[in-house]
């Protein structure tokens, strides 16, 4: 008999399914992947060695920059650890209006995830379906900060300016609307049986495995274990608002599916309840080290001038120290670790993207199964490579 | 002599023609089909309500270039979509489009057609084959895998309706069905029927062999330009000759769905037109909707479920056939 070869196909790094730069070298027998070799480091762009030559505010819009299907959660998690730092308060406003965005970015997360999921397994209309309510999201991000995908909208201290007239109303008339939008995506696919035959059952993974592999967010929530940080270290005024946390329990794609429908819905209650529960008053904190001044107050004080001037080109200095915060986004737990050296500059910023603990896990989730199975695997674990290679 | 041959020339044109018109407008029909499912507008811009577009894409496919992948065997490369397009044609030689109105009245006009069907694969093989690419090889074995056994399911069903109507005839077929379709006695195997002819024509939800997320295009993925093209033609000349086949086996080919005088009025080609068009409405249907099948439940749903169920339907109809004589 002869000795059978594996067929090795090169999967990526520009192929529909990789989602971004993915690079796999599959070892195939027949259909069967008997080897998921991932390659990572094709949109590496230093973007922690970038961090540490730039001011802290000028840090900030690198972190649009690594997911960047969620880039209000990343600047969360960023000027979170930069607060922590400088010991600032954000007046409630100002959380609520984090809050509200953090919520908006995981349903435009989710939105792009179940329906290139979809797309993944066959099912190209939801894709054209939701995008459309994509779009909303995503001129609410343009009518705060004036640009529909790196927003870098939030400041350390709270956020860049006030919402503009009528976006609350928009925001509301939305969360109304999308509800049925859901509904159609679920009766579309939810119940269908390919759909089904394609995720049931497919990229199981137990819960210890999860966590051994490190996974967090929605892809370990699905197997069962119920672990959030917006419950377990509340941030912000996550503790204010009602919410229940989704969970599945085999841990396969079709869990995972079902988390992220599930998680949307509760983001439109969370945007609610933040629409009802805002307070009026300031959305950033009044602290003159950290905010620059007023327009208005700069026409007529010489020292605002100065502090504006200071500001935006010195930068505010951080007091020597180093911290850890992270923030559940939409992939999972996003982390930044910064140090400062009491300069204007970090001393370090490590980052923590949930994408890449999903990733390292490809290879052992998706051993045994086939071809077609990988690349829906690779959809349900909501992988982006803007995070992966930072 | 000469005469015989021009008009056997210029039948065979007329039969062409029209086809390939209706190849270039069914992917006009796709788009916007597809694009209302999708809430999108589909082609608007050439021409009015972009009826221009397929003549646009036309015009596109034939003035790009033709790239042939530096490993490839140039020769079988090349004649692979010659193959898959001039037999994506061949089969429409015996299909009676109206009362009389035939090329070539055959007997067993039935088998003429299956054994061309047959050949499609071949095409397709040895596009995945030359073009020496893994991605388009592995395209072309899920294909011959998927069309053959698909073939399978499709010959038995043949075999229940040729008994039931006593002819391999096509025409003589149609006429069996003047007083009902056989779409209502042989109701299962019409529906198992239309899902095989998806499969035959990888058309989704099982077009793996291009399966776009998957193996980005299967075994086109090295073709470009009108190579590429008569591929595309290939593909859709062969929705539109099975949408033919279900339309003369299961929907009474050119008879009006009932026979009265109004009904008579309209020429038996507008309504075989208007049932191969619906036919080809639903393909389009099915593909907005559903996902994709994995290889192996392909092979399971066409070995384990089809076969038994019309190898079964064969035994039913040809003991209620023995009985009723």
């Amino acid at each position: 008999m002869t000795k059978k070869e594996n067929y090795t196909l090169n999967f990526g790094p520009q192929h529909p399914a990789a989602h971004g730069v993915l690079r796999l070298v599959l070892e195939l027998d027949g259909e069967v992947v008997e080897r998921a070799d991932p390659h990572i480091g094709l949109l590496h762009r230093g973007t922690e060695k970038l961090i540490e030559s730039k001011t802290y505010v000028q840090a900030l819009p690198y972190f649009d920059r690594l997911d960047y299907v969620s880039p209000m959660c990343q600047e969360h998690a960023y000027a979170l650890a930069v607060e922590k730092l400088l010991n600032v308060e954000v007046p409630i406003r100002g959380q609520y209006i984090r809050v509200m965005f953090s919520e908006i970015t995981r349903i435009l997360n989710h939105i792009l995830n179940i329906t290139t999921f979809a797309l993944d397994v066959g099912a190209m209309t939801p894709f054209l379906w939701l995008f459309e309510e994509r779009e909303v999201l995503m001129e609410f991000y343009e009518r705060v900060s004036g640009s529909r995908l790196h927003s870098a909208y939030f400041r350390p201290g709270g956020v860049h300016r006030d919402l503009p007239d009528g976006l609350i109303d928009d925001i509301s008339r939305f969360c109304e609307r999308f509800p049925k939008h859901i509904d159609d995506l679920e009766r579309l696919i939810e119940e269908n049986r390919i759909f089904k035959q394609r995720s049931v059952g497919i990229g199981k993974i137990s819960q210890q495995d999860a966590l051994n592999w490190g996974f967090t967010g929605p892809c370990l929530r699905a197997t069962g274990l119920n672990w959030d940080l917006r419950k377990n270290q509340p941030y912000d005024c996550y503790e204010k608002i009602n919410f229940k946390i989704p969970t599945g329990s085999s841990g396969d794609c079709f869990e995972r599916f079902l988390v992220r429908v599930e998680e949307m819905r509760q983001s439109l209650s969370i945007i609610q309840q933040c629409v009802k529960q805002m307070p009026e008053g300031i959305c950033i904190s009044d602290d003159p080290r950290i905010v620059p001044p007023k327009r208005a107050d700069m026409k007529n004080s010489m020292e605002s001038l100065i502090n504006h001037f200071k500001l935006f080109t010195e930068g505010f200095h951080v007091p020597v120290g180093e911290t850890y915060f992270a923030v559940e986004a939409p992939k999972g737990e996003f982390g930044v670790y910064l140090i400062a050296d009491g300069s204007n500059k970090p001393y370090r910023c490590k980052i923590r993207a949930p994408g890449f603990s999903l990733l390292q896990a490809t290879e052992y989730i998706s051993k045994g199964h086939m071809l077609s199975d990988l690349v829906a695997i690779i959809g349900s674990l909501d992988i982006v490579f803007g995070e992966i290679d930072r | 002599m000469l005469l015989e041959i021009t008009f056997i020339i210029l039948k065979i044109l007329l039969i062409i023609f029209p086809l390939m018109i209706f190849i270039a407008y069914l992917t006009y029909f796709e788009r916007k089909v597809i694009g209302a499912i999708q809430l999108r507008k589909g082609p608007n811009v050439v021409g009015p309500f972009g009826l221009l577009q397929p003549i646009a894409d036309g015009i596109k496919l034939l003035t790009k270039e033709t790239i042939f992948p530096q490993n490839s065997n140039k020769f079988i490369f090349a004649f692979s979509p010659i193959l898959t397009f001039a037999l994506a044609l061949l089969s429409w030689a015996v299909i009676p489009v109206d009362y009389k109105l035939v090329l070539s009245d055959i007997n067993v006009g039935i088998m003429y057609i299956f054994a061309i069907s047959s050949l499609g694969i071949y095409g397709i093989i040895m596009a995945g084959w030359s073009s020496n690419s893994r991605y388009a090889f592995l395209g072309a074995l899920r294909s011959a895998a998927q069309m053959i056994s698909y073939e399978v399911s499709i010959g038995l069903i043949i075999i229940s309706i040729l008994l039931t109507a006593g002819s391999l005839n096509l025409s003589e077929i149609v006429l069996s069905q003047q007083n009902y379709w056989y779409a209502i006695p042989h109701f299962p195997m019409f529906v198992i029927f239309f899902i095989s002819t998806l499969a035959e024509t990888n058309r989704a939800p099982f077009d793996l062999p291009e399966a776009e997320s998957e193996l980005v295009a299967g075994y086109n993925v090295e073709y470009s330009s009108m190579t590429f093209g008569l591929f595309f033609l290939g593909e859709y000349g062969n929705m539109i000759l099975m949408s033919a086949m279900t339309t003369i086996l299961f929907l009474g080919g050119w008879l009006p769905p009932f026979d009265n005088d109004f009904f008579n009025l309209i020429p038996g080609y507008i309504w075989f037109l208007l049932k191969v068009s619906f036919l080809l409405f639903v393909f389009l249907w099915v593909r907005a909707t559903l996902p994709r099948y994995r290889y192996d439940q392909l092979m399971s749903l066409g070995w384990k479920l089809f076969l038994p169920l019309s190898l079964f339907w064969i035994i039913i109809t040809s003991v209620i056939l023995f009985y009723l004589k």
